[in-house]
This record gives structure tokens, C-alpha cells and sequence, in this order.
């Protein structure tokens, strides 16, 4: 079977690959483009690890066929911090020690990420039901959930300042 | 002399004895001791760790005895990983 | 050492060295890794429980274009050797039968044959042509079934090891072993004492739930050089399990240690290495293994579903004076369940003078069971700790000074023979019953409930070197996979030791050509045993650092001292003018050359582990759903190097204890299938689910550590499957006795009292 030309958007760059009609996302992401930061747990959209933003909604790029970006936004992990500024959810993971051994965190930073993009300042609840497609079986959530939370108050005292 | 412990329900092998005083200045010259006497023990204590006055060790043979050490034999922990 | 030593670096909480990389999506994991020319693996797995192989054609697959290679349990040699390894030992011949099904299959995903092509699709589609023809035979799914008389026998030459209970046949059999412990007079115990309570629990087959799926890489070369690269709790573990199955030396294999996603205990045996290793030689291309989640669940190594009848006595004041218990536990597929284990951590919290425990280890069709923190201790103490609960709720005390009236201490006799050392048991009860939460009003429909929770916490080999760089800063290299941060931690024993900031320590994991040996990352004794090499490795690069100012100052050794990174003039050394690190560093090449600190460790057992959990649960009692409302871990940890890692080791293992008591198993159908082996269906907690889980970290140094440390990793599992139950009981009157309690189960249960 021919194999399908697509141009889409990674991480604000602009580039083309091949893929097979019945790939992933996450296959292109992972085997084609280098990607490797989307993790697979489980192939069926119920772990999170594989997480990334498409068109700013967030989705699980395992359930996402390849074809289906073209000409579309897609963001990544890999994508998410600013040049040598990291995203205040992944320096408050840092911080909190909100990973152990760190398989979900690039589901988990996609994920937090876009819900302070919709919601700067969210609930434990917010948090807890928004983060509730990916899985982390080390930590309990508990420093995860503090870190996002710690996260969101970090970006609205920065934008008060800026406002200021 | 220091003094082995069967407690750990090892009584078939040891024909009920429960403890035995040996001399004996290392771990290893202990059990050949033990082991001459209770020859049943060889294949249970294949599968046994080796408690020092409350330390387990996992490879006891040339650890040091002292007059009124107490010695168990207390079996590996598996962790179903055998 | 001393409990009063002064800390500057230990205690404090820096960033993991590791972590940006993880954050950003840099860090490689096992699936991660390629190379040029890789080929792509295909596991062939059995669609049966149990049945007798008796043809494969791989004819048709292996003529398939692309395909490069093919492989059944030919490829495997058959072993009768063991590999002694730190707490257990694999059975070698047991553990290549498991990775290709030698003559029968005896679970439902046992691999039968493997395949190597150039793209994952034809692999895929290559395994599919392999034909295996079985004759199937009927399985063997439970306990009760594996016991009755007249049941289909596993393996026909399993023999009954241990002690075999009496009159009973040691073979044919489908019991690998059966062990008792005992004390005193239990039945004088039993009629004396003024309250007996006695039931039979059930826990199911559970998963650890690493969300990275076992991934790796071989590469045979022509000369028989074999590299791997893989995820790991133990590369050396890879290393001379491969080469002991496959019959070839261990200087033969390097194994490079990926990142790690996830483990605890399910990420110590070897399902893929050395299928990928066989599948290279004969494909001469590297070749890549990567488990689906399905594959996981089905034959990765889940932890046993237990059945365990026990009943305690006591005295009308709440003194225990007789226990005795039957622990019966699935080995899976072939022997060895932490039955043992099981048996000493059953009753190890408490002072029982009369006891009796015998505990069977059980084959089954169902996969091989493999450790999963505190292997053993969660389904007995589940078992224990409710009839405790019971007891309390009988005699009308209150469930922790009941507890704390039996509480095991220094000096008593632990039910496994020696004596205890120094144990945290009593001052962890003392921090429960201060903390706020146990005297907390409760909702409606809530209720209350406590456990406590025993682990040993391993010792085994490890490696460590420390290497003092020119500009001062230092490196630690160790030879652990780092799961949960144990690489900053090891990097702010380096500080302590040497002065150095720890963001000027740069600690590594190595692999097997580049550290000494070191058993696997597991058993709680990273930061113990391994930390201890490090500690020691730390102390000898310091020995060497003041031998170097000595050589400056132009005097002996022995007149300096050690300051906080400064070596400092003693008595005889004159009026000199203290060196610091980077002042000695940057001589080096002036006063001998590098210096490396080294050491290598077998230490003993660390030692008790004592850990306590507080569950509030609120019952929706027309569901039958369950949820925790508040959740507290007290926890005796020794002493904690990077408390935020301690704490999430704490966190981390109740919410699998939690999800364990509330809602996991394994649910076969009668053939013997999995029928739910997906995270859809095998319903692991989520965010929502759980509160935020407080903890209390208490201190009583382990005196075998030169800081105290005692391992945190395994404890924290053992009290919340009785935690939950317990709670369970006080918010619906209902004794539970047959985890989870999931909402059908509960709202049945609810309908009948």
C-alpha cells in the first residue's frame, strides 16, 4: 500500500513524512520523527504517557492516526519548555519531586500544561479530574498534584506582575 | 561456645533438638559441625540465610563467632524471584 | 554510630540530577533505544492455559519475506542450573522454560516461539503463520483446584520440598514447597487464651503496574560479543541470567541499563533478553523486544492471589497469646511464591509466644509470579491485621493500644528466629496516635481504619566508585538502575562525605562493563547497601584527597584532618593553611594523579522495616462504591536521605496497596484466559481517585548504616490492604475477608447483612 505524505507542524516546525494509513501518532512521533519523549504504556488511549497537544486539545497520540495532522498544530513534550526555560510544570515537578521513575511525566507535563492553559487557576479537584486519563504508579499523585497546583499560582503571580 | 537455634520448625531434621552449644570460631565451622551431627539439615539449609546475633546474612561461612553468639537459621527470603 | 549525628547535605531536598531530562522528554527508557538495521521482534504466545506442545512449524514464517529469523524452545537450551543471587536464586532451567515453552505451555501467553523481521507489521504478521499444534489439557486456575485430589499435575517431576505436610504425597504433586514456623505450645496458647477469632482471606493475583512495558535491544556480533540494551531493576541480573541460560560466559555480554519505567520487583526477572539474544545470533542484525501491555499483564510476573486462614488469641486485657496460620499462595506457572516470606512477616509486628504457621507455595496456570514490593507480607498481614481489628473492636480497646500493648521491640525474639536490634514499631504507633488524623471526627458514611506493616529490607552486593574531578566537583558511579531518585541521593552522600555541593556531584548509573558488580535495584537497598558503597567509596577518595594535602604541605598523613571539604591542619602539622577540595583538586597531577574512591559491599540484611497507615473511607451504600477520603503513613525509615523521595516511596506504595484492597485482580474465565489485561479493565487508581496521602517519617537510625539508613521502598505496601478493610468495617459493619472490595462485591455483601 502506498504509503501517505503529510505536512503538519511540530513543535512550531514545519515538516513532512511518510507514514503507513493504519500508524499512529505516536509511531510517526516516536519511529519517524526521533520523538521518543511520547511514551507507549498501553496502546489503547488509558495511560496518558503518550499525551500531546493537537491543534491546543489535548489527546492521546496512541488513538491519533498519522494522517490525520496534516496541516494541523502538534506539540510535544518535547516542545513544551521555552528554549533553556522550562514550563512552570515541569520545574515544580522538579521541585516537589513529583516523578520517581519519570515514564508518565511527559504525559503528565503535556496534560498539566494544557489544563492551565484553559484554567489558570484550578481546584485539587480540577486537577485531580483533569489528570485523571494518566496513569503514574510510583507517586500516590500527591506531589504531582501539589506541583500543578504550585505551577498554576507561579504563572498568575507572573502575569499579575506582568499586568502590573 | 556459641549456640545454634532450630526454632524455625527444623525439628525433623535435628530429631527434635531445638539448639546445640558448639565451639567453634566461624559460621562455616559451625554448620560443618552442625551438619555432621544432623546430616538431614544439607537440604533445607541450602535454602536458609544465616542470622548472626539478629544480622541475616545471605553468605555467613567466614563470619566471626564469639562465646554467647546466637545463631538461627532463618529461610531466604524468595521474593518470587527463585 | 550515633542517632544524634549531624547532618549538612543529608536530609536536605535538591533536584534530582536525572530530572530535567525527564521533564523534558530527553530521558531514553527501554522502547527508546535503536540502531542501524534493527530488526523487530514477535513474541508467539500460547492461546491456552495449559496444554502439551506437540508441533511447531515455523516453516511458512520463516519464508516470509523480510523475516530473518525464527526460534522456538530449541533455541533455548534446557538447564538444571541455578544462579545464586542475593535474596533467592533463579532456577535457571525454570526461567528458560518460561521465556520459550520447552514441551508444555502453562499459561495463557506463554511464549511457544519468537520471530525477527524488518518492520514490526511483518513481525507481527510473520508470528501469526507460526503454527503451533497443542493437545490441550485442563487447567489448573486456583488454589483449591491445584490442591483437590486427582488434579491435573503441572509439572510431573515437582516434588514437594520443605517440610511436606504429613501423610500427604510429595509427588506427583502440584505443592513446589510447604514450611513451618512454630513456638511454644499453640494449643495451650489457644485454651488459654479468653477470646479467639479465626477466618480465611482471599487476595487476588495483582500487577505491579510499571507503565513502561519490558522493551530492549541485542546485538550478537560474529566474534559471540553480545551487547544489550534494556530496562532493568538489575543489568548484572540480565547479564548472568542470559548467559547461564544460554551457556555462554558472562564476560561474553555487556548490558547497558536504560532508563526505567517503573518496577517494583516485576523488572528483576528476564522475559526478553535472551530471546532478543538468540534471535540476533541467527538473524546477524540487532533485534529489538517489546512487550504490548497486553503481554504485560499475561506473561510478565504479577504478584500470587493468596488464600490464608488464621486465628489469634488473647487475653481479656488484649495480650496476644497464641497465632496460628495456613498460607496458601500461587507460584504461578512454576514454583516459587513468597509463601515464605508470607509466613515470617505474618505475625512479625507482635509478641506472640505460641505460634504455629505453615505456608504452601502452589503451582497454578496462571504466569510466573515475580516479586512486587514486600513480596509475601501484604496478603499475610492483610490476614493479621484484621483479626487485630477484630480483637480491638471485641475487647472494646482502641486498635493502637492494643497494638502498641504487643508491639514487638529491641531485644524480642522475632517470630523468624533472631533477635530484633533496634525497631521503630513503638514510636511509630506513639507518632499514629498523636497525629491529628486518628482522633479526626468522621463523615456519615465514613469509617476508620489502622495497620501496621513488617518488611525486612535486603542487604546484597554492591558497587560503588568516586572519582575526584580537577576543578573540585566529584563523580559517583554506581551499578543501580535508578527508579525513584536514588541517583541524588547517592550524590548527597557523596557531599556529606567530601564537602562537595551536591550540584557539583555528578552521580551515574553504569553498566556491566563499568562498575562492579552489583545485585539489582530492589529489596528497599539501594540507598542501604549500595549507599553504604558509596559512603565508603566517598570516604576512601577522602582518605586520598588528605594524603594529596599532606604531600603538599610536606607532612605525614595522619596530621590531617577532615573539615566540610577542608583538610586541616592536626597536632604536628604546624601552622598550615587548610586546603579545600579544589585546592587539592587542582594538584593532583602534581601529587599522583586522579583520584578514585572505590568499594565494593555484601552487608548484611538491613533489618526491620516497620510501617503504619490510617484510611479513611467514605461507602456510597447504595453502589457499593468506596472512596479514601483521608489517608496517613507513618513509617520507622531509618533515616532519610532525600525525605521527598522517602515520602514519595510512601505515597507511591499505599496508593498500589489502596488499589490492591479497593479494586485490582486478575479475573480469568474457566479455560483459563485473562479477561481483563488492560488498564481499562484492570482498574488501577487514578488522580481522582485518592486524597492527597500525608506522611510521617520517623527516625530510629539502623545501626548496621553508618547514617542509619534502614530501606523505605517495600514497607509502605504492607498495611493498606488491612488499612482499607478495616476502615471498611467501621463505616459498614461488615467484616471483609476476600479482596478487592470492589463495588459489587461490597453492595452484595451490604444486601445480605
Amino acid at each position: 500500500m502506498p504509503k501517505l505524505h503529510v505536512q503538519t507542524s511540530v513543535n512550531g516546525d514545519t515538516l513532512d513524512f511518510l507514514c503507513e494509513p493504519a500508524e499512529t501518532l505516536l509511531d510517526v512521533l516516536r519511529n519517524r520523527l526521533n520523538l521518543t519523549g511520547s511514551k507507549e504504556g498501553c496502546a489503547t488511549g488509558d495511560c496518558g504517557a503518550c499525551s500531546v497537544l493537537l491543534n491546543d486539545r489535548l489527546v492521546a497520540s496512541c488513538l491519533v492516526l498519522a494522517a490525520e495532522v496534516d496541516d494541523q498544530r502538534v506539540l510535544t513534550v518535547e516542545g513544551v519548555a521555552r528554549g533553556d526555560a522550562l514550563h512552570p510544570v515541569q520545574q515544580q515537578l522538579l521541585e516537589h519531586a513529583g516523578l520517581q521513575c519519570g515514564i508518565c511525566t511527559p504525559g503528565i507535563v503535556v496534560a498539566a500544561k494544557s489544563l492551565l492553559d484553559h484554567n489558570p487557576n484550578p481546584t485539587e479537584t480540577e486537577v485531580r479530574f483533569w489528570l485523571a486519563g494518566n496513569l503514574c504508579r510510583c507517586t500516590g499523585y500527591d506531589k504531582i498534584i501539589r506541583a500543578v497546583l504550585d505551577a498554576a499560582a507561579t504563572m498568575r503571580d507572573d502575569r499579575s506582575r506582568v499586568s502590573a | 561456645m556459641a549456640t545454634i537455634y532450630f526454632s524455625s520448625g527444623l525439628a525433623p531434621y535435628t530429631g527434635g533438638v531445638e539448639s546445640l552449644a558448639v565451639d567453634a570460631a566461624r559460621v562455616g565451622d559451625l554448620l560443618r559441625i552442625v551438619l555432621e551431627r544432623f546430616p538431614a539439615l544439607r537440604e533445607p539449609l541450602e535454602i536458609m540465610a544465616i542470622a548472626v546475633d539478629g544480622e541475616i546474612h545471605q553468605h555467613a561461612d567466614y563470619i566471626p563467632l564469639t562465646s554467647g553468639s546466637e545463631v538461627h537459621l532463618v529461610p531466604r527470603i524468595a521474593g518470587g524471584h527463585r | 554510630m550515633s542517632g544524634e549525628q549531624r547532618f549538612k547535605y543529608v536530609g536536605t531536598r535538591p533536584i534530582r540530577h536525572d530530572g530535567l531530562d525527564k521533564v523534558t522528554g530527553r530521558a531514553n527508557y527501554g522502547a527508546d533505544f535503536t540502531l542501524p538495521g534493527l530488526l523487530h521482534g514477535h513474541i508467539v504466545r500460547s492461546p491456552h492455559a495449559h496444554a502439551r506442545i506437540l508441533a511447531i512449524d515455523t516453516s511458512a514464517a520463516a519464508g516470509m519475506p523480510g523475516v530473518m529469523a525464527v526460534i522456538t524452545g530449541d533455541d533455548i537450551p534446557k538447564t538444571t542450573a541455578r544462579l545464586m543471587m542475593g535474596e533467592g536464586g533463579f532456577d535457571l532451567g525454570d526461567m528458560g522454560d518460561n521465556l520459550l515453552a520447552h514441551d508444555k505451555v502453562l499459561y495463557q501467553g506463554h511464549a511457544v516461539a519468537a520471530v525477527a523481521a524488518t518492520s514490526p507489521e511483518l513481525a507481527r504478521a510473520a508470528a501469526e503463520a507460526v503454527a503451533v499444534h497443542y493437545e490441550v489439557l485442563t487447567p489448573v486456575m486456583t488454589i483449591d483446584q491445584a490442591l483437590a485430589a486427582g488434579a491435573p499435575i503441572l509439572h510431573d517431576g515437582l516434588t514437594t520440598k520443605g517440610q511436606p505436610a504429613a501423610g500427604v504425597p510429595t509427588s506427583p504433586t502440584n505443592v513446589a514447597m510447604r514450611m513451618e514456623l512454630k513456638r511454644g505450645d499453640v494449643d495451650k496458647g489457644f485454651a488459654e487464651s479468653d477470646i479467639v477469632v479465626e477466618r480465611t482471606f482471599t487476595t487476588p493475583m495483582v500487577h505491579q503496574g510499571y507503565i513502561e512495558p519490558h522493551a530492549c535491544v541485542a546485538r550478537h556480533g560474529e566474534d559471540g560479543q553480545i551487547v544489550v540494551w534494556t530496562s532493568t531493576q538489575g543489568h548484572f541480573n540480565v547479564r548472568d541470567c542470559s548467559a547461564g541460560i544460554l551457556g555462554i560466559d558472562a564476560a561474553k555480554i555487556k548490558v547497558i541499563p536504560s532508563e526505567i519505567g517503573g518496577g517494583f520487583g516485576g523488572k528483576i526477572p528476564v522475559y526478553l533478553e535472551p530471546v532478543a539474544i538468540a534471535l540476533s545470533r541467527k538473524a546477524h542484525r540487532p533485534v529489538k523486544l517489546v512487550m504490548s501491555r497486553e503481554d504485560v499483564f499475561r506473561a510478565s510476573g504479577p504478584t500470587s492471589g493468596t488464600k490464608v486462614r488464621m486465628k489469634l488469641g488473647a487475653k481479656q486485657d488484649g495480650t496476644l497469646v497464641a497465632a496460628s496460620a495456613s498460607l496458601y499462595y500461587e507460584a504461578g506457572a512454576y514454583k516459587g511464591s513468597p509463601a515464605g516470606a508470607g509466613a515470617m512477616c505474618a505475625i512479625a509486628a507482635y509478641r506472640i509466644p505460641n505460634f504455629f504457621i505453615e505456608a504452601y507455595d502452589i503451582v497454578v496456570n496462571r504466569p510466573k509470579v515475580a516479586a512486587y514490593r514486600a513480596p509475601g507480607s501484604p496478603s499475610s498481614t492483610f490476614a493479621t491485621e484484621s483479626l487485630i481489628d477484630e480483637i480491638a473492636r471485641r475487647l472494646n480497646m482502641d486498635a493502637l493500644d492494643l497494638r502498641l500493648k504487643n508491639a514487638a521491640t529491641e531485644g524480642d525474639q522475632a517470630p523468624y528466629g533472631p533477635k530484633f536490634g533496634p525497631i521503630g514499631l513503638r514510636e511509630v504507633l506513639a507518632a499514629a496516635k498523636a497525629h491529628p488524623h486518628w482522633t479526626a471526627p468522621l463523615g456519615a458514611n465514613q469509617g476508620r481504619g489502622v495497620a501496621v506493616g513488617f518488611w525486612f529490607n535486603a542487604g546484597m552486593n554492591s558497587s560503588a566508585t568516586v572519582s575526584v574531578n580537577t576543578d573540585g566537583s566529584a563523580t559517583v558511579v554506581a551499578g543501580n538502575p535508578d527508579i525513584g531518585g536514588t541517583r541524588v541521593a547517592q550524590a548527597l552522600m557523596v557531599s556529606e562525605e567530601l564537602g562537595v555541593p551536591v550540584e557539583r556531584v555528578r552521580p551515574s548509573v553504569a553498566d556491566t562493563d563499568s562498575i562492579g558488580f552489583s545485585d539489582l535495584t530492589g529489596g528497599s537497598r539501594v540507598c542501604y547497601a549500595t549507599g553504604m558503597a558509596v559512603i565508603e567509596a566517598a570516604r576512601d577518595a577522602r582518605e586520598q584527597l588528605k594524603a594529596r594535602a599532606a604531600k603538599m604541605w610536606g607532612t605525614d598523613a595522619a596530621h590531617v584532618g577532615w573539615d566540610d571539604g577542608t583538610a586541616i591542619p592536626l597536632n604536628g602539622a604546624g601552622d598550615r593553611t587548610p586546603l579545600t577540595v579544589n585546592e587539592i583538586a587542582a594538584k593532583l597531577a602534581h601529587t599522583g594523579g586522579p583520584v578514585i574512591g572505590r568499594a565494593t559491599v555484601n552487608p548484611p540484611m538491613a533489618g526491620p522495616g516497620f510501617g503504619l497507615n490510617i484510611c479513611d473511607l467514605e461507602v456510597d451504600k447504595e453502589t457499593g462504591v468506596s472512596r479514601v477520603v483521608r489517608y496517613t503513613c507513618i513509617q520507622d525509615v531509618g533515616k532519610a536521605i532525600h525525605p521527598s523521595y522517602v515520602e514519595g516511596q510512601m505515597q507511591g506504595g499505599a496508593s498500589q496497596g489502596i488499589g490492591w484492597a479497593l479494586n485490582e485482580e486478575y479475573i480469568y474465565d474457566r479455560e483459563g484466559h485473562l479477561e481483563n489485561p488492560g488498564f481499562l479493565d484492570y482498574r488501577m487508581p487514578v488522580a481522582s481517585d485518592l486524597p492527597m496521602i500525608d506522611t510521617v517519617l520517623v527516625e530510629v537510625p539502623n545501626p548496621l548504616h553508618p547514617y542509619g539508613v534502614r530501606g523505605v521502598g517495600e514497607v509502605p505496601i504492607v498495611p493498606p490492604l488491612a488499612a482499607v478493610a478495616n476502615a471498611m468495617r467501621d463505616a459498614t459493619g461488615v467484616r471483609f475477608t476476600d479482596l478487592p472490595l470492589s463495588p459489587p462485591r461490597v453492595l452484595e455483601a451490604l444486601a445480605t447483612d
